[in-house]
């Protein structure tokens, strides 16, 4: 059994992009003080939305708007919800994921096995030749590169602009940003929205790059993994890349593992990437300070503006 | 403007009369959803809500479905309305579910083909502790590594999943089943089956169960300290832990209730409705126990009528899928609107609309 780690590392950069790209978008979201569990369900949305149009239109590009749409349809449920009827957080997010997978199941009736176009890679074929690292830094499609630079964005927005100082401001304490003169509710919603449409872009990513095919239920829950990764990386935008990538490890072994045939039971390396998440969940959290202190401290309360 | 004011006190003739205007205006988006599918909103909506109650075609084969769906929705959604009654968010009922069958079907197919019948109350046990077991992964690391229930018990689902379709196609398989996956059928074999209580009636025990669930969970909520506790550290955390209620103790029996609960459903589906562990073995009952639980306002009497009700539109989707094709991944994004509806109509139970002229601050 040879596993050989540059393919290996390859496939774990796209088993982790879908899983980021969700993660970084809920990120903001819980960093404005909304807890929104309802990824799972704007994802497979952004995925159905991103296949169909893939398969319709023939333009990837189209394809991954349709996806972000998708994810922000969505999400805009959700943001009303919970920002204009004052419904509870966790119960709404819940209600997204199981909407989100039933409607998905329903616009993707017929479509499983359909071809998509395939997208293009940005860099020259002489680069991508390059021994180890052509395949590992230049072999990717273009998305790839815009899913690490949207870590970075979100990284320098939340801590060196008046922006990301509003967004924390408005999660840490609703009501003292409230009485600052910030809209509240306003910037939720943008949020919200971000979130949304970085769910349904990893969606679309999921359907459209890496599985090139629909199938109910897809995403697997891609959507509560990136939930968890938020927790994992105490709310900083570097550390969900990380752990999307131990994340992204974890799943392209043990297919790997599964492929070569080893003598480990397939029921525990399918469990595997979830289990392993369990774990660093549990590794995280059990640090007292750090998880308390990390955490934005009006997440999942409502806001109610009495005057 | 509009303007919201708080309530004191949830209003009482919203907090009834909200989940009976979600259900009509879910039928009234539905119905929009069917024509957008092509099909007559109309009838889809009376082949859904009225035909498998009523129709002289279907009635006879619908009516005791109608309990057999209603009996696990209900077992599962009245543990999980206790703990989120408390603030404890179990939403891995699915996974418990698995691991009650696995358990219980494990158990009674170790004695095949001995028909004691000791086996089947066995089987129960073993069924319910297969749920306890599963619930109480997410209940200890929340209580001694502090971490998050919701993810635990939600990625439990995936693991169960996996440990389902090992069984299936390895260690409980059906030896004389020629290699296909799947076990050997528990409904079929008198030491092992969930049989039906009284004929023609789709009443079997799980059934029973849940009725006993809904009465005990009644008592506890309304009569007992127990419920009490619940109801308080839901509502005022901090006033709970000054007022002596221990939160890992809570959330411990919160979450081993619901664990239990959701195995034994689990076991009486495998012996009974579902004959046999497959890898398709869960539908979804776990997650639909959720809106049970939401649309039943977390109450008892109301978790009865809305477990009826939601099992009223798996029937009657399915029915429709025969009828009128419709798909059915459809009814799924039904049941989930009527949850959506529900949540904005909240809004009217807790505030009140006032309306205010511009310029006031």
């Amino acid at each position: 059994m040879i596993i050989d780690p540059v393919t290996l590392i390859v496939a774990l950069i796209t088993v982790s992009t879908p899983v980021l790209l969700a993660a970084i978008g809920e990120l903001v979201v819980e960093k404005s003080g909304v807890l929104n569990l309802g990824v799972e369900g704007m994802m497979i949305m952004g995925a159905v939305c991103g296949f169909i149009v893939a398969h319709q239109s023939g333009s990837t590009v189209l394809a991954f708007a349709a996806g972000m749409g998708g994810g922000m349809a969505l999400a805009l449920l959700f943001a009303v919800l919970t920002q204009l009827l004052m419904a509870n957080q966790v119960a709404s997010g819940l209600a997204l994921t199981l909407f989100g997978l039933g409607l998905a199941a329903l616009l993707g009736v017929g479509y499983s096995g359909l071809p998509v176009p395939t997208v293009g890679r940005p860099f020259p074929d002489a680069l991508q030749d390059l021994p180890v690292a052509g395949p590992i830094l230049f072999s990717h499609s273009a998305l790839i590169y815009v899913s690490i630079l949207l870590v970075a964005a979100v990284w320098y927005v939340l801590a060196r602009t008046r922006i990301g100082l509003v967004i924390r401001a408005v999660g840490e304490n609703h009501d003292a940003a409230h009485a600052l003169g910030y809209k509240v509710v306003r910037i939720r919603f943008a949020t919200i929205l971000f979130g949304g449409a970085c769910a349904g872009l990893g969606g679309a990513f999921l359907s459209v790059i890496r599985v090139q095919n629909w199938f109910e239920g897809m995403t697997a829950g891609a959507g509560w993994i990136a939930l968890a990764l938020v927790v994992f990386a105490s709310w900083k935008p570097w550390r969900v890349l990380l752990g999307a990538w131990l994340f992204g490890g974890i799943a392209a072994l043990q297919l790997r593992l599964q492929a070569a045939e080893v003598g480990v039971p397939v029921a525990l390396l399918d469990a595997s990437p979830y289990l392993v998440t369990i774990i660093v969940l549990v590794i995280i959290s059990s640090d007292r300070t750090r998880a308390a202190l990390s955490a934005p401290a009006a997440l999942g309360r409502v806001f109610h503006a009495s005057s | 403007m509009i303007a919201l004011e708080k309530r004191a006190q949830p209003s009482r003739a919203w907090v009834v009369g909200g989940p009976v205007l979600a259900v009509v205006l879910t039928m009234l988006a539905g119905g929009l959803m069917f024509a957008a599918l092509g099909t007559d909103p109309v009838e889809a909506i009376r082949i859904i809500f009225w035909d498998p109650l009523f129709s002289e075609r279907f009635a006879a084969y619908s009516r005791p479905q109608l309990l057999v769906k209603a009996g696990p929705l209900i077992l599962i959604a009245i543990g999980l309305s206790m703990g989120f009654k408390a603030g404890i968010w179990n939403i891995g009922a699915e996974g418990q579910y698995i691991l009650g069958a696995i358990c219980g079907a494990a158990f009674g197919l170790a004695f095949y083909p001995s028909e004691s019948p000791l086996i089947f109350p066995g089987m129960v046990l073993a069924g319910i502790a297969g749920g306890v077991l599963w619930a109480m992964i997410p209940a200890l690391l929340k209580v001694y590594a502090r971490t998050n229930e919701i993810l635990v018990s939600l990625l439990l689902v995936y693991v169960a999943e996996a440990m389902l379709a090992s069984a299936a196609t390895g260690w409980l398989r059906n030896p004389e089943g020629s290699g296909f996956p799947g076990s050997r059928n528990l409904a079929r074999h008198a030491g092992t089956a969930n049989l039906e209580l009284i004929a023609g009636t789709g009443m079997h025990w799980g059934v029973l169960a849940a009725f006993i669930a809904v009465i005990a969970a009644y008592v506890v909520m309304t009569r007992h300290v127990l419920g009490y506790q619940i109801r308080l550290a839901g509502q005022a955390p901090r006033a709970a832990r000054f007022g002596g209620v221990n939160p890992a103790r809570l959330v411990i029996l919160c979450l081993g209730v619901s664990g239990a609960l959701a195995g034994a459903a689990g076991l009486f589906e495998v012996s009974g409705p579902a004959a046999r562990i497959s890898i398709d073995f869960n539908v979804g009952y776990g997650f639909t126990a959720i809106i049970v639980a939401f649309l039943g306002r977390l109450n008892p009497i109301g978790i009865l009528l809305a477990g009826l009700l939601m099992a009223l539109t798996f029937i009657g989707g399915e029915l429709a899928q025969l009828m009128l094709g419709v798909p059915a991944p459809a009814i799924q994004a039904f049941q989930g609107m009527l949850l959506f509806f529900l949540l904005a109509l909240d809004l009217m139970a807790n505030y009140r609309i006032r309306l205010k002229r511009e310029g006031m601050a």
